[in-house]
């Protein structure tokens, strides 16, 4: 096979290269990051990255390959870094995954490449996503851009939602000679990234530079448009000329718990407190307009395991909280946050409170949040998830002061895209119906994956969603 | 950017914008919003449609000056723009032939009763308009209500236009002398709102009310603009923005509305600040 012709320019011999440590990234300490909004991890060295690739033991069956939702080549391009062609590693990684500075930040490497690779076993895995990482922002500095190198097609296909999946479908599909136009309700690109994902975690810069590539490969945007009331999917294709159309607009609507005082001030859903210090960025205010509620000197707690809720927590830390606690109700076992996240979160102070719960949001007499009341919670026989189910032990409540509290238990279903495109198939749930090899939906020509397929999930779900999209509509659209 | 094509003041701190925005123009519905943001720095707010114009590519809003954003929209003239406007989000009024239609602005909201009057005479209901306004120069869009219904009345405060006093006195007249009314829509400050809710309670009319929760994404993704409707959470942005007057928990929206009254003023003195320095 060509490929295997160009692999192994490790030049050091097996023994050696197994007595390598893995390497770790450089990092802001813990009490200098948890006062700023800088990225936490400040990547690899030339020399780091060419040491931790050194530690490939270049598998017969590379699982960590197949466990890539996206199906990077890991094999190839780290390979690439041994040889010190960083260009062309990048340029590997493309081939399967257009956003490589994203994923090498936000991936749970440990659930897909890393967790699959073999040196697990026997240590710590190869640096997967660390390298990712090193090889896309080594490829920013050049500034290469791989042009299409087929000729246009002449179709056309409208993205609806400029997130992880449909920055996917439009960097694919515009490599196949496809005209493409990315829609966003927002004023920003980037879905998640954008809104979601802090700073400290994934950069502004970095998504902008993504999409910038993006943009100069010939993917087109539109802001300001929620497709479902600026125009329909219907009026896209009937009226605006779009051969087939893309759903990727997310998981939606946040979930609140339906326990009393939810309505008081102080309490946010995770989704607003983070797109008002993302987007909007009112961590700076007033400076810039938007404000949000001063967790400056008070206790501040976020309701939820995951890496929402680890970012909103964090967020709140560095905006000046006094404490700052994770409310899980099951345990760390169950958390579904990235590895990562939990061991920076815990370096950096956060107050883990696990197998505990909020019954209540505490009113200060005026309007305002005071405190949580919170029950103790033990893991009972596994729930239709298979994990525990956690059950409340009885007369364990307990009162926690806090001035604010963020929730982050979920989100449902999003319904302005359904509700205004007939015949468009959901699930009971309001997520839109999708053939999980094709991505296609209930209408023909209408292609969804995402959250708003799967209900939420993590980013490289979602770029694998719009990976299997982007062939489905390559071959819709070129037979039919 | 979108940009202005008219702009005209309508009283006191209160301007009509004609804004660019075809995609928006071609869609929108009575009842509607748009959220904007003027500049880079600005904060993104909700501000009801009051017309547009599908042919041309326009829509207008109307807008007080209450903070930093009103006022900064309220200095804007034909050729300034606007850094992003997205809509027309909301669900649009109910329209359909009730019978004896109440349509009740008070302040600015008139301008947002506006359009729902007028697609409720189009479809062939008895309007009655009742707009209140604190002063005389205040009172907003009198010749464009007059055309869309078959009585306008007109309230101040201060007696110097139509009758002195509220809004409401002239809807318990209504219904004190035994008018039949099939529906009521006010739209206006909360206390009004709240109050006209209390009038037709007692005779069951059904009511509805236009509410302006603090905003921010509008297509339903924070939560931020969550209230208490019959004791559930609703989301005004993608649910609403009217619901069931009687359902509604007034006070909680009072609260949740002053959650930023401190940043809001001080960005309003900032502002003022930099505006008379840099005069």
């Amino acid at each position: 096979m060509p490929e295997t012709a160009s692999i192994k320019h490790a030049t050091l011999p097996l023994r050696e290269r197994m007595k390598i440590p893995r390497q770790h990234m450089l990092e802001q300490s813990a009490i200098e990051r948890a006062a700023n909004f800088k990225e936490v991890n400040l990547g690899y060295t030339t020399e780091l990255a060419s040491r931790e690739a050194q530690r490939c033991l270049y598998c017969q069956k590379p699982t960590c390959m197949t466990h890539c939702p996206v199906g990077v080549k890991v094999q190839e391009f780290v390979d690439l870094i041994v040889a010190g062609d960083f260009a062309a590693a990048a340029a590997k990684i493309r081939e399967d995954n257009v956003l490589p500075a994203i994923t090498g930040r936000v991936c749970p490497q440990e659930d897909h490449c890393e967790g699959s690779c073999v040196l697990t076993k026997k240590g710590e895995s190869l640096g997967i996503g660390y390298l990712e990482r090193f090889v896309a922002d080594y490829e920013q500095s050049t500034g290469i851009v791989h042009m299409p190198t087929v000729p246009p097609t002449g179709k056309r296909v409208a993205v609806v939602g400029s997130g992880p999946a449909g920055l996917t479908v439009a960097g694919d599909l515009v490599q196949r000679g496809h005209a493409v136009r990315v829609f966003e309700a927002l004023h920003e690109l980037g879905g998640v990234l954008t809104y979601g994902i802090p700073e400290f975690r994934l950069p502004k810069n970095i998504i902008k530079q993504q999409i910038d590539y993006l943009r100069a490969t010939g993917v087109e945007f539109e802001t300001n448009v929620v497709v479902g009331k600026t125009v329909t999917i219907d009026e896209l294709m009937q009226e605006e000329g779009y051969d087939a159309v893309f759903i990727g607009t997310g998981a939606g609507a946040p979930l609140f718990m339906n326990i009393p005082g939810e309505h008081l001030n102080g309490v946010y859903s995770a989704n607003e407190f983070l797109t008002r210090v993302n987007l909007m960025k009112a961590y700076k205010f007033p400076d810039y307009d938007e404000p949000i509620v001063s967790v400056r000197g008070k206790d501040v707690a976020v309701i939820g395991g995951g890496n929402t809720a680890l970012d909103s927590i964090r967020t709140a830390l560095r905006l000046g909280a006094r404490k700052a606690y994770v409310i899980y109700r099951r345990s760390e076992a169950e958390m579904p946050a990235r590895a990562e996240e939990v061991r920076h979160a815990r370096q950096e102070g956060i107050d883990f409170q696990l197998l505990t719960n909020p019954t209540e949001f505490l009113s200060d007499g005026n309007g305002w949040l005071a405190g949580m009341r919170c029950v103790r919670m033990e893991l009972g026989e596994p729930d239709a998830s298979g994990r525990r189910r956690p059950v409340p032990i009885a007369g364990s409540e307990f009162d926690l002061p806090v001035s604010v509290a963020i929730i982050s238990v979920g989100t449902s279903a999003n319904p302005v895209i359904q509700r205004s495109s007939p015949g468009l198939a959901t699930d009971k749930r309001g997520y839109i119906q999708a053939d999980p090899e094709t991505q296609r939906t209930s209408r023909k020509g209408i292609f969804a994956g995402g959250d708003i397929v799967t209900g939420s999930a993590t980013v490289i779900l979602a770029m694998g969603a719009g990976r299997r999209a982007a062939q489905s509509i390559h071959e819709y659209l070129m037979n039919g | 950017m979108f940009k202005v094509t008219h702009a005209e003041s309508l009283a006191p701190g209160v301007k009509r914008l004609e804004i660019e925005a075809p995609r928006i123009a071609r869609k929108q519905q009575p009842g509607q919003f748009v959220i904007v943001r003027v500049y880079e720095e600005g904060e993104r707010i909700p501000l009801t449609i009051e017309k547009s114009d599908p042919q041309r590519g326009t829509i207008s809003i109307v807008v007080q000056e209450v903070g930093k954003t009103t006022r900064l929209l309220n200095r804007l003239e034909a050729g300034d723009t606007l850094l992003d406007v997205v809509g027309p989000l909301g669900q649009a009024s109910e329209i359909e032939k009730f019978g004896t239609v109440v349509v009740m602005g008070g302040g600015v909201g008139t301008a947002m009763a506006y359009p729902t009057a007028a697609a409720l005479k189009k479809a062939g209901n008895f309007v009655v308009c009742i707009v209140g306004a604190r002063d005389k120069e205040r009172v907003i869009l009198e010749r464009e209500l007059r055309l869309v219904s078959d009585v306008l009345l007109i309230t101040t405060d201060d007696g110097s236009y139509g009758a002195k006093g509220l809004v409401t006195d002239k809807l318990r007249e209504m219904i004190d002398r035994g008018t039949h009314i099939d529906r009521v829509l006010a739209i206006g400050p909360i206390p009004m709102m709240k109050a006209v809710a209390e009038v037709t309670r007692p005779s069951a009319i059904r009511t509805i009310v236009s509410l302006n929760p603090i905003m921010l994404d509008g297509t339903g993704m924070c939560g931020g603009c969550r209230v208490l409707v019959d004791g559930k959470s609703q989301f005004a942005c993608v649910d609403g923005p009217e619901f069931d007057a009687h359902l509604v928990d007034f006070s909680t929206l009072q609260h949740r509305n002053a959650m930023y009254r401190e940043a809001e003023k001080e960005s309003l003195d900032r502002c003022t600040q930099e505006t008379s320095s840099h005069a």
